[in-house]
């Protein structure tokens, strides 16, 4: 059996009527995926992958449409209908594997030579591949599909270490930004991140908060003393401190030497804030042993709150009234704390600024 | 010099001399702790100074630690992926030996910026091929000949293989086939990655 039919011997040159003869092994070789049909649309003759593809070479006079679904063009019902799409992209699959699109052309023969459908695998050619276990013998040289797959798996591989790079340069950029934002000493934040979150609250008009600035008393006589590694363990002792007080949404930072600044978010009351004050300033009283010295610190806190002001203070404004405050507590003595007192209704200060409390 | 083709260097120093090694050899060559990026382009003479400061550190030969590169390259299970790609040059060893002609638009087809070596494959007769190498840095021939050998033996082919010369430009090798289906050879299905 040859398909097709020689022409009469013609110089070369452009010749419609010119045909070539091929036999079966040519066209299996040519094109693995081929389906050589007979005038009424059935199966004469498949290629080896697509027979492979079919799960063996389907029997001979099967009908075409029994075996292959036509999806697109849409409503192709028989053979007719099929071959009027002659030369047209077909969608197509395998009625045996029908989630694997394929894509097919089709070609009239001439005389009573039939129809060739040709077949190709579709976008789905890396499942395809794996699920009719197609290997490299079962394509011609000449079909690009080998090269496809060695692409997807290329990129495949490279997609990946594309992103093992970007998770690392992402984890490198957050350790960074925490560096930027952290009292290294304490584990505290430092001063920028307290500078942002003070802005940010206050930006925040339903925000309400108390703002207490700490500062230490006799944290110089411990670095003299017992020296700087001694100075930099009751530190970090005030760290713990600061930080077992903390609730969500509260922040406390390490902003000098021996100063700190802590927002404790919706607590305003006079006396929840003598309470914070005086469990922070015990807790700080409580002697650190270093080395086995004993090493005795106090502190002194002055505190504003939001519900001190008519409008919304800036975070100048709040910082200005918590260091009087401070600096009021300090002239008290040590271990006092001071809380800003609200201007009056006309705006005016009333005979003092803040009310000084003793932590004891 | 591509970031793929030090940190294949990095890989194989760690994998078979371990990290205190690696640590060793890249202090020596003034490498950054992280070591080298896949992603990243990375000049020449570092990757020179890399493989320098290896040769020192395992007291090797250089051919002989070139050589250990390219069987790394195939047979380290880490790997794999690159064992796969290579192994779509052809279905046989003689498919995968011509093909080497294709392997720089091969590596430029997944990579374009990857410079990979420029190959020859001549046939002096039926069992003989003499393969012709340029590359940017020294010492590809050794790196193939590694390579190349495990892949004999990946497709269960038998065969020799040699270095055929090396000057500067060009180095060779030559490869003899004594027997293509000598042994079983590893698998090599081609939906083996699943979708």
């Amino acid at each position: 059996m040859t398909l097709g039919f020689a022409a009469t011997p013609s110089p070369l040159g452009p010749d419609t009527k010119r045909v070539v003869g091929l036999s079966p092994q040519v066209l299996d070789r040519l094109m693995p995926m081929h389906l050589w049909l007979d005038p009424q649309g059935r199966v004469m003759q498949a290629g080896p992958t697509i027979a492979k593809m079919m799960g063996g070479a389907p029997a001979l006079g099967t009908r075409l449409l029994d075996l292959v679904e036509i999806r697109s063009p849409a409503n192709i019902a028989d053979f007719t209908a099929l071959i009027a799409q002659e030369g047209r992209r077909l969608s197509l699959a395998l009625r045996s594997a029908s989630h694997l699109p394929l894509r097919g052309v089709v070609s009239s023969l001439p005389g009573q030579g039939g129809a060739l459908l040709d077949i190709s695998l579709g976008l789905s050619f890396v499942r395809a591949v794996a699920e009719f276990d197609l290997n490299q013998g079962d394509f011609s040289p000449c079909d690009q599909t080998l090269e496809l797959l060695y692409l997807y798996e290329a990129n495949t591989s490279i997609a990946h270490l594309s992103r093992h790079l970007t998770e690392r340069l992402r984890a490198a950029r957050l350790a960074a930004e925490a560096q930027a934002l952290t009292d290294e000493l304490t584990g505290l934040a430092n001063r920028r991140a307290m500078d942002l979150e003070l802005a940010r609250v206050l930006a925040d008009e339903t925000a309400h908060f108390a703002l207490l600035h700490l500062d230490l008393d006799y944290f110089k006589q411990v670095n003299d003393t017992h020296g700087h590694a001694a100075g930099d363990h009751v530190l970090q002792q005030v760290g713990h401190i600061l930080r077992a007080d903390l609730r969500r949404g509260d922040l406390a930072a390490r902003v000098g030497g021996d100063e700190f600044l802590i927002i404790l978010r919706n607590c305003l009351s006079e006396d929840g804030l003598r309470e914070v004050a005086k469990r922070l300033i015990a807790g700080i009283e409580a002697p650190v042993s270093f080395e086995g010295k004993l090493c005795k610190l106090s502190a002194s806190i002055g505190i504003s709150t939001t519900a001190g002001y008519g409008t919304r203070p800036t975070p100048d404004e709040m910082l200005a009234d918590t260091d009087m405050a401070l600096y009021r507590a300090k002239n008290a003595g040590r271990g006092r704390f001071a809380i800003h007192l609200p201007k009056r209704g006309d705006g005016t200060l009333g005979a003092r600024d803040a009310e000084v409390y003793n932590a004891r | 010099m591509h970031g793929m083709i030090n940190r294949a260097l990095q890989g194989f120093l760690v994998a078979h001399y371990g990290e205190r090694s690696w640590d060793e050899i890249r202090s020596i060559a003034g490498i950054p702790p992280e070591g080298f990026e896949a992603m990243l382009q990375y000049d020449e003479a570092q990757t020179l100074a890399c493989f320098e400061a290896a040769v020192t550190v395992l007291h090797k030969h250089p051919n002989a630690l070139l050589e250990d590169i390219g069987t790394y390259l195939v047979t380290n299970p880490a790997l794999e992926p690159l064992r796969r790609l290579l192994r779509f040059g052809g279905p046989t060893f003689l498919d995968f030996l011509l093909s080497l002609e294709d392997l720089r638009d091969r590596g430029r087809l997944a990579i374009p910026d990857l410079d990979l070596p420029r190959i020859r494959v001549e046939e002096l007769d039926p069992s003989s091929y003499r393969i012709r190498a340029q590359w940017s840095l020294p010492g590809i021939a050794p790196i193939l000949l590694g390579g190349l050998r495990a892949m004999a033996d990946d497709y269960g082919a038998l065969a020799l293989l040699r270095l055929d010369g090396m000057q500067p430009g060009e180095e060779c090798l030559h490869v003899q086939l004594l027997d293509m289906t000598f042994a079983e050879g590893r698998q090599f299905v081609l939906g083996g990655v699943g979708a």
